[in-house]
C-alpha cells in the first residue's frame, strides 16, 4: 500500500521486485525439470490463493523449455482449508475450489506450490488433502519465499528466496493475477514491520 | 376485644396535588379523610405523623377488576398474601380475585375463603369474583345468588380464562344477576375460532407460523353479548378488550344506551405482537398482544370513555410455565406493580388523560362497576381514606426479580417507566410508605367495622 | 453466524456464502474419499422431537463427512410437559458438551427459544420447527435452483444469485415451514416468488409477503415460472374443512399429467418441478410429473447433504467472537407504538 509509514505505523520494504520474482520462478522451473529428469508425470498444484498463479507461471516456464508440455494440463489447485489445524482459532474461512488436472494425481510427481513457507502447517494440511484425493508417486514442494520459523518437520525442495525474518514481521506476496494496488496490478514481495 | 380508635396514628399529608390540582393538605384519621385543605394542618393532633408530599399527586386508591391471585390451588404461582402485597405496592386498595382458582370460585364456600384470606392479609381489599358456570365448564350456572349473599357479597361474575360461549347460558346469566345488581364480566373469545390459538392472527403470525387468534373471535362475542344485554336489560362488562374492532362495537352499543362497560389491560395499551418475534413466552397472553393500530384505538377509547377501566389481568405463573417453547407456555403476564407506570406512560404522558381521568379509569369506574361503595371516592372531607401518593417525575427500570408478586413473568422487564407509588393508604392505614411495604391493616378493628356492605350504594 | 434458525434473518451475503461453500462440499461428495477432517473432535447432536428419518439421516451424513461425532437423540413422546423436557434436555446436552444441536420440533420457535434461552452454548440449527421454518430445506432448494439456473445460463453456479428466476410454490402454504423458508430465501437471492393454493391454506397476512398470490394454479402457471415447487399436503388437513375433498384439491391444485403436458405446450422446456418430499403421489403431484426429467426430487435429496455440511462447517469451524452479523437485522419493526423495547 502506498501509505506513508508515519500514518500507519507500518514499515514496509520491497524484498523482491517483479524481475526478481520472474528470475526466481525461471530458476525453480529449471530445478523442477532437472529433479524430475524432464516433464514426465509432472503435476503442479497451487495452494490458494497465491500458490495457484505461481503454479500457472511455473507451468508456462516449463512449457517454454519443453514445447511438448501443455501448461494448462499439468496445473491444478489444491485447497487445504478443510484440512487446516487452526480452524477454531480464526474467523470462519470459506473453502475454495480444488481442481485437479484431467490426468489426476495417482502415480504422478506432484509439486505443491505456495507463495510463502512459514510454520509448515499449510503444507501439512496440503499433504493430508492430497492423500484424500489420490496417491502421488512423489510429492515435492516449491515456494517463492521461505521465511523460516518452521513448527513442523517440513522443508521445501525449491525455494525462490530465503528471507530471514522476525516473527513480528509479515511477508506479503502481491501477484498481478490477484492483487490490484492503487488500481494497477503489482508483482512484488514486501516485508511489513509494525513499528 | 376493644380497640380505642384514637390510638390509631393520624397522618397529615402536606402539599399533595389532588389528582393534579393545586397542592393541598390531607388529614387521615380513623380510616377517613378528616380534613382536606387549609384546615387539615390545624385539625391535626400533635401526634400526627407528617408526610411531606411535595411534588406528589394524591389519587384515590386504584381498584383492579381483574386480578388472578391463584389461591386456592396454585399457591406456587401466587397467594392472596403475595398478590395483595404486590397490589398495595402498585397503588391498589382493592382487587377483584378472578374465579379460576382450584377449586374454582363457584360456591359461597370458596368465595368466602378468598374473602377471608384477603381480610387476614390486610394489604388491600380482596373482592372475590364468582364463576358464572360450575367449574368454568360453560354448562350449568353456578350458585350466583349464594355467592352474592355470602360474606364475600360477590357482585362481579366471570368465567375469565374461558368464554361463556353458549348464547343461552350467557343470556340466563345476564338475566339472573339482575336480582342482586351483579354484572357478568365476559372473557370474549369464540372458542371454535381460536382452537390452538397462540398469538394475534396477522402479518406476524403468518411469518412465525403460530396459530392465529383472530380479532373477529373477540369482536363477534362482544357484538352478540351487547345485543343480549340490551335484550334482557342487564349490565355487561367486557374484560380485556384488545382490538380496534371491539372498540367500535362497544362505542356503538353505548351510543344505543346499552349498559355495557369495558376494560383494557396495561399491556394492551403498550405492547404489540411484534414482540412475539422473539418467541419469548413472557409475551404470551390471552387475548394476545395485537397491532400498533389496535393499541392506538384502545388508548383513544380509554381516553374518550368508550373503555371505562384499566384492569391488570395480573396473571403470575411459575417460571417453568414460561421457560419453555411458546406453544407449551402458559398465557398471562404480571401487572399489579407496573399498571400505574404503564398507564401514566401511555395515557398521561401522551396527553390522552389527565390525573383526574387517570383516577376515573383506575379507581372511580372500576369501583362503580364492582359496586364497592367505599372505593373510588373523591378525596374530600369525610370520605374513606383509600388513597395513594404518586411521584409522577420518578423513573424506574422494571426488574421482575425485585417484585412482591411471585410471578417473574413481566413483559415490561428492562423497560424504563415513569411514576412510582410512594404511599398507599387502605382504609386510613398506610400499607406502603416511602415506596416500600409498611404494615398490613389489622384484620379486626374499627376500620373493618366501618366498611360499608358492598350492596349499600 | 452463530445459529441457523431461519432464512428470514439470513442476509444475502451469508446465504450466498452458504451456497458457495455447499458447492465445494458437493465436490467433495463426488470424490472417492468423501470424508473431511474439518470438524474433528466436535460433537453434533441431532435432537429430534418429531420423526423425520430423511432429515436426520441427511444431517447425520453431513456431520460425519466433516468428521464430527454424531449423537442422535430422539426425544419424542415424553410424558413430562414438553416445556420442561426441552429445557432439561438442552441442559443435558450442554453437560455433554455438544457443539451444535440440530433440532426438529413440532412447536414453532423452539429452536429460536433454545438459542436465546441461555440453557445451552451450542450452535443451534433449525431442522424444521412447527409451521415456522425449515431453513436447510430452503437452502438445498435454492442450491438446486441455482445450479439449474447456472446451467441454463451457461455459467458457473458459485457466486451467482437467482436474479431473474421465477419460482412458483403451490399448496398448503399456511402450514408449510418449507414454503416460509423458501419465500424469504429465494427473494433474498433475487428470485421472484409466486404462491398458489386454496385461500384457506394461505395465511392471513400473506399480503405483506414479497410475492404474488394466485388462487388458481393455471393462472399462476401462465406466468411462465422457471420452477414449480409442490408442497406436501399433510394428512391432518384433509379432515379439517380446509377444502371439500382431496379429489377437488388434486384437480385444482395438484400438479397432474395435464399440467405436465401444459409445460411442453407452453414451450417451458427448462421449467423444473420440485418437491421437498415425501410425496403424496396422485394427490399434490402425479407420478408422471414426479418421475419426469423435469423433476429435481432426487437432486434435492443429494444436495441436502452438501448444504447441511456447509451449514455445520460455517457454524462450527471458526472462532465467532470477532464476527459481525450486523447486516442480519437491518430494520427491526417497532414493538410498541413508541418504538422498540430493547
Amino acid at each position: 500500500m502506498n501509505v506513508p509509514a508515519s500514518e500507519t505505523g507500518i514499515h514496509k520494504r520491497v524484498v523482491l521486485a517483479e524481475a526478481d520474482i520472474d528470475r526466481a520462478l525461471t530458476r525453480i522451473a529449471h530445478e523442477i525439470l532437472e529433479a524430475n529428469k524432464g516433464p514426465r508425470d509432472l503435476v503442479l498444484l497451487g495452494i490458494p490463493r497465491r500458490g495457484f498463479p505461481l503454479a500457472q507461471r511455473l507451468a508456462q516456464k516449463i512449457a517454454a523449455v519443453d514445447p511438448s508440455v501443455d501448461a494448462d494440463l499439468i496445473t491444478g489447485q489444491l485447497d487445504v482449508t478443510l484440512y487446516r489445524d487452526d480452524l477454531q482459532r480464526n474467523p470462519t474461512r470459506s473453502p475454495l475450489a480444488t481442481q485437479l488436472p484431467p490426468s489426476g494425481i495417482d502415480d504422478k510427481v506432484v509439486v505443491l506450490v505456495d507463495d510463502v513457507l512459514y510454520s509448515g502447517r499449510t503444507i501439512r494440511a496440503a499433504l493430508d488433502a492430497l492423500a484424500d484425493l489420490g496417491r502421488p508417486r512423489i510429492v515435492r514442494l516449491a515456494v517463492l519465499v521461505d521465511r523460516g520459523h518452521r513448527e513442523l518437520p517440513i522443508r521445501a525442495d525449491h525455494v525462490g528466496k530465503n528471507l530471514p525474518t522476525s516473527s513480528r514481521e509479515r511477508v506479503r506476496v502481491h501477484l498481478a493475477e490477484i492483487d490490484l494496488i492503487g488500481g494497477s496490478a503489482v508483482n512484488e514481495v514486501v516485508i511489513e514491520d509494525r513499528a | 376485644m376493644t380497640t380505642n380508635t384514637s390510638t390509631l396514628p393520624e397522618y397529615l399529608i402536606v402539599g399533595a396535588s389532588i389528582a393534579g390540582g393545586a397542592p393541598q393538605d390531607l388529614l387521615v384519621r380513623d380510616g377517613v379523610l378528616a380534613a382536606v385543605g387549609p384546615s387539615a394542618a390545624a385539625d391535626a393532633s400533635a401526634a400526627a405523623i407528617t408526610i411531606d408530599a411535595e411534588g406528589l399527586v394524591a389519587l384515590p386508591g386504584m381498584v383492579d377488576l381483574h386480578t388472578h391471585l391463584r389461591e386456592p390451588g396454585r399457591e406456587d404461582a401466587e397467594t392472596v398474601e403475595t398478590g395483595s402485597r404486590a397490589a398495595a405496592l402498585g397503588g391498589f386498595t382493592a382487587v377483584h380475585a378472578m374465579a379460576n382458582s382450584s377449586p374454582v370460585a363457584d360456591t359461597a364456600g370458596v368465595v368466602e375463603q378468598v374473602y377471608r384470606l384477603g381480610l387476614a392479609s390486610g394489604w388491600v381489599e380482596v373482592r372475590p369474583v364468582g364463576a358464572v358456570t360450575v367449574g368454568l365448564g360453560g354448562e350449568r350456572l353456578a350458585e350466583l345468588g349464594a355467592m352474592a349473599e355470602s360474606r364475600a357479597s360477590v357482585r362481579v361474575f366471570s368465567d375469565d380464562g374461558v368464554c361463556v360461549s353458549d348464547p343461552v347460558l350467557m343470556r340466563r346469566a345476564l338475566e339472573y344477576v339482575k336480582a342482586f345488581d351483579g354484572v357478568v364480566a365476559q372473557h370474549a373469545q369464540e372458542p371454535r375460532l381460536t382452537e390452538g390459538a397462540q398469538m394475534n392472527e396477522g402479518d406476524v403470525s403468518a411469518v412465525l407460523g403460530l396459530t392465529g387468534w383472530p380479532a373477529v373471535a373477540e369482536e363477534s362475542i362482544i357484538a352478540r353479548d351487547v345485543l343480549l344485554a340490551q335484550h334482557v336489560g342487564s349490565r355487561l362488562h367486557v374484560c380485556h378488550v384488545s382490538t380496534a374492532g371491539s372498540v367500535e362495537i362497544i362505542r356503538w352499543a353505548k351510543a344505543r344506551g346499552i349498559d355495557v362497560t369495558a376494560e383494557v389491560t396495561p399491556h394492551h395499551l403498550l405492547l404489540t405482537d411484534e414482540l412475539v418475534r422473539s418467541y419469548d413466552p413472557v409475551y404470551k397472553v390471552n387475548p394476545p398482544l395485537r397491532t400498533s393500530d389496535d393499541v392506538h384505538a384502545l388508548r383513544a377509547a380509554l381516553a374518550d370513555g368508550t373503555i371505562d377501566v384499566v384492569g391488570t389481568d395480573h396473571a403470575p405463573h411459575p417460571s417453568e410455565h414460561k421457560e419453555c417453547e411458546w406453544a407449551q407456555a402458559a398465557m398471562g403476564m404480571t401487572g399489579l406493580e407496573t399498571a400505574l407506570s404503564v398507564v401514566q406512560h401511555t395515557m398521561v404522558e401522551t396527553g390522552l388523560l389527565d390525573w383526574e381521568g387517570f383516577a376515573r379509569v383506575t379507581s372511580v369506574a372500576p369501583a362503580r362497576i364492582g359496586r364497592l361503595a367505599h372505593q373510588g371516592r373523591p378525596l374530600a372531607t369525610g370520605e374513606p381514606a383509600n388513597l395513594i401518593l404518586v411521584d409522577p417525575a420518578a423513573r424506574w427500570t422494571v426488574d421482575p426479580a425485585t417484585m412482591a408478586t411471585k410471578g417473574r413473568n413481566s413483559p415490561f422487564r428492562g423497560l424504563e417507566l415513569p411514576g412510582s407509588v410512594r404511599a398507599t393508604f387502605y382504609g386510613g392505614h398506610p400499607t406502603v410508605l416511602d415506596g416500600r411495604l409498611a404494615t398490613p391493616r389489622p384484620a379486626a378493628g374499627p376500620a373493618t367495622a366501618q366498611e360499608a356492605p358492598a350492596w349499600s350504594i | 453466524m452463530k445459529h441457523l434458525l431461519s432464512t428470514q434473518d439470513l442476509s444475502a451475503r451469508n446465504a450466498l456464502r452458504l451456497l458457495d461453500v455447499a458447492e465445494e462440499m458437493s465436490a467433495v461428495g463426488e470424490r472417492e474419499i468423501k470424508k473431511l477432517p474439518a470438524l474433528r473432535g466436535r460433537t453434533v447432536v441431532n435432537l429430534f422431537f418429531e420423526d423425520s428419518t430423511r432429515t436426520r439421516i441427511s444431517f447425520e451424513a453431513a456431520a460425519k463427512r466433516l468428521s464430527a461425532d454424531v449423537i442422535n437423540f430422539a426425544a419424542k413422546g415424553s410424558s413430562v410437559s414438553k416445556g420442561e423436557s426441552l429445557k432439561d434436555t438442552a441442559q443435558t446436552l450442554e453437560a455433554m458438551s455438544a457443539d451444535a444441536v440440530v433440532i426438529r420440533h413440532p412447536a414453532s420457535g423452539a429452536p429460536a427459544r433454545l438459542a436465546a434461552s441461555g440453557w445451552i452454548d451450542a450452535a443451534v440449527v433449525n431442522a424444521g420447527d412447527g409451521t415456522h421454518e425449515h431453513p436447510t430445506q430452503a437452502l438445498l432448494d435454492a442450491f438446486t435452483l441455482r445450479r439449474h439456473w447456472a446451467r441454463i445460463g451457461g455459467g458457473p453456479s458459485a457466486g451467482t444469485t437467482l436474479a431473474g428466476m421465477k419460482v412458483l410454490i403451490v399448496g398448503d402454504v399456511l402450514h408449510s415451514r418449507v414454503a416460509r423458508s423458501n419465500v424469504w430465501l429465494l427473494t433474498t437471492l433475487g428470485a421472484e416468488v409466486l404462491l398458489a393454493g386454496p385461500p384457506t391454506l394461505l395465511p392471513i397476512g400473506v399480503g405483506s409477503w414479497p410475492c404474488t398470490v394466485y388462487y388458481n394454479l393455471d393462472d399462476a402457471l401462465a406466468q411462465r415460472p422457471d420452477a414449480v415447487m409442490m408442497l406436501r399436503l399433510q394428512a391432518e388437513r384433509m379432515n379439517a374443512a380446509f377444502f371439500p375433498s382431496t379429489r377437488e384439491y388434486s384437480r385444482r391444485w395438484g400438479f397432474d399429467d395435464g399440467r405436465l403436458a401444459l409445460l411442453d405446450t407452453m414451450g417451458l422446456h427448462d421449467t423444473v418441478i420440485m418437491h421437498p418430499g415425501p410425496m403424496n403421489r396422485g394427490l399434490e403431484i402425479s407420478s408422471a410429473a414426479a418421475d419426469s426429467p423435469r423433476s429435481t426430487v432426487l437432486a434435492q435429496v443429494r444436495n441436502g447433504v452438501s448444504v447441511r455440511m456447509a451449514a455445520l462447517y460455517l457454524l462450527l469451524s471458526g472462532d465467532h467472537h470477532d464476527e459481525q452479523d450486523g447486516e442480519m437485522h437491518d430494520e427491526l419493526p417497532a414493538t410498541t407504538p413508541e418504538g422498540r423495547i430493547k
